[in-house]
């Protein structure tokens, strides 16, 4: 969160702020330690451990049913929304335990931005009011601030040039692709400092994907991009790192090219090539 | 053979298709009879006086009801005060803070209100009011319409809550704003036409109760002018006046009667057409 933000001052976000005021950039942005997460009886993650570089897209793939999405919810404390949710292990996001007694969830959830499978507009609002909905819901009230960022937002989600005329149309009136661009720009406008993308492109058309994925590489330059995906092709085109889980256990962690040219497991290999999954 | 046992079925798939018929008719019958009825005795009762004058003496003519009129429409507005917001809060907590456990007990406790005797809240409300205040008043009769409102809202409230798609909760949580601006801002807001649709059924419900009245409004021949005083009501009007052995009377609450369903049924048939036939579905 920059000093800047329009948000509230809240403790635990103003003191990120101070901290990236006053020390060097942290090297990562979540340091994942034996992180473990259950839901009810069921393990759904085992121990695993990584970490996520600024400033860059990681890719998370993996069979269904592999933990993934798990992983991916556990960055912003989503996965909690599901009753009899339990973790273990530790998350830090540039160095502030995620999990610590005094942090609060939405604070965390205000931080790491996330967009799902499939988009999400509110149906009673316009698209205007989709995208300033979490300024607006979490305190803001200087118009011009909320004018602002709103076309900031619709423009880094690349959407502004497609919208702008209609802005006060109803959001659901947009395209598949355009709602979904619609669903970054909701989640930019808060100014998070991570973006987490559940198969963001996976219910889209070849051309809507691929706006997406332009996207993608130009977010890279300011956040740092979490996503999961099932498609090999666009996590080799975007991601600069590649996970790969199975059964709830990270396999492999490496750069991208080395995941799909040369991994170091087996399993992997069998993967990325098609073999299973 | 093979002839006479197609035959046989033919017979028996008619007798049953008929039947059938049959009981579609005994149910809509009642409808078309009481509409009828309703019509030819009410229709040319109702003129202009109906609607504005007071009550006239008895073996006087003319007069109409506009004290019951009036009287109906400011008891339900007193009910919906009492029933809307305990029962739209109630349906809330169902749907998006009760734990599994309590939403059991309150589920059933608000199934079991639903199909309490109207009398019996009658009672009730005179027992916990109308003792105590030494009087009959708009009031107490507010108060036990409002008690009957309370679980047809909680019911619909919860169940067009749980229509929303969580995919929207989801996305609110995702952007860090806090639950009870989750479920006021936007739950309820997508959810909104369904729960104005289950208060406008719960107040058509009331509108035409007697039972809680009698003991709690009491009547009234004129206009109400303190709510802690007695107050009149279409439905008690009616009663009053099919009872009497006035002809005129009974013309009036044929006319009162016509008024009501018309009412009752404008209010049903605007909730579906508004809704898209996707009204709410409501027991007894």
């Amino acid at each position: 969160m920059t000093k800047d933000s329009p948000l509230p001052a809240s403790k635990p976000a103003h003191a990120a702020a101070a901290k990236a005021a006053h020390s060097p950039p942290e090297a990562v942005t979540f340091d994942v330690k034996d992180l473990s997460v259950w839901f009810g009886q069921n393990q759904v993650l085992r121990s695993v451990s990584l970490q996520i570089l600024p400033k860059a897209v990681t890719a998370i793939i993996g069979p269904s049913g592999c933990g993934k999405s798990t992983f991916l919810r556990s960055l912003n404390r989503m996965h909690e929304l599901v009753p009899g949710a339990k973790v273990e292990g530790r998350i830090s996001l540039f160095g502030e335990d995620l999990y610590g007694r005094d942090v609060d969830a939405t604070l965390v959830r205000r931080r790491v931005g996330m967009v799902f499978q499939k988009s999400n507009p509110f149906p009673t609002m316009t698209i205007a009011e989709n995208v300033t909905v979490g300024l607006r819901l979490n305190g803001v009230r200087q118009k011009s601030v909320i004018q602002d960022k709103m076309e900031q937002s619709l423009k880094m989600a690349a959407l502004w040039d497609e919208v702008k005329d209609r802005l006060h149309a109803n959001a659901l009136s947009l395209s598949g692709g355009q709602q979904q661009r619609l669903c970054i720009a909701r989640a930019l406008a808060i100014e998070p400092e991570v973006l987490l993308m559940d198969e963001p492109a996976s219910a889209l058309d070849p051309l809507a994907t691929a706006k997406i994925e332009e996207l993608i590489q130009q977010l890279r330059e300011k956040f740092t991009i979490v996503i999961v995906t099932h498609n090999m092709q666009q996590a080799a085109r975007i991601s600069g790192h590649t996970a790969f889980f199975y059964l709830g256990k990270l396999v492999e962690y490496d750069q991208t090219s080395r995941i799909f040219t040369n991994p170091a497991e087996k399993q992997t290999e069998d993967y990325v090539t098609g073999r299973f999954g | 053979m093979n002839d006479w046992f197609h035959k046989w079925r033919k017979i028996k798939s008619t007798f049953i298709s008929a039947l059938c018929l049959l009981c579609a008719l005994v149910v809509i019958a009642p409808l078309a009879l009481v509409l009828f009825t309703l019509v030819k005795n009410g229709a040319s009762s109702l003129d202009w006086n109906f609607f504005t004058q007071l009550p006239s003496p008895p073996g006087e003519s003319g007069g109409g009801m506009a004290n019951a009129i009036v009287g109906s429409l400011v008891l339900i507005g007193l009910a919906g005060l009492v029933g809307v917001p305990i029962g739209v809060l109630g349906g809330i907590y169902l749907s998006e803070f009760g734990s599994p456990r309590m939403n059991g007990s309150v589920r059933f406790a608000a199934d079991i209100l639903n199909g309490t005797p109207s009398i019996v809240w009658g009672i009730v409300v005179y027992a916990l009011v109308v003792v105590p205040m030494k009087g009959y008043s708009a009031y107490a009769a507010g108060l036990a319409l409002g008690f009957m409102m309370v679980p047809i809202v909680i019911r619909t409230t919860e169940e067009m809550m749980a229509l929303v798609p969580n995919s929207y909760r989801e996305a609110a949580f995702a952007l860090g704003i806090p639950h009870w601006r989750i479920v006021l801002n936007i739950v309820l807001k997508t959810a909104g036409k369904g729960i104005i649709t289950g208060i406008l059924l719960a107040a058509a419900r009331v509108a035409g109760e007697t039972a809680p009245l009698l003991f709690t409004a009491s009547g009234n021949n004129f206009f109400n002018h303190n709510l802690a005083q007695p107050i009149e009501a279409l439905p008690m009007q009616i009663f009053t006046y099919a009872l009497s052995p006035y002809d005129d009377w009974h013309r009036q609450a044929w006319a009162g009667s016509l008024v009501l369903i018309v009412f009752a049924l404008s209010l049903n048939i605007g909730v579906r057409w508004v809704t898209g036939g996707r009204a709410p579905h409501l027991t007894k």
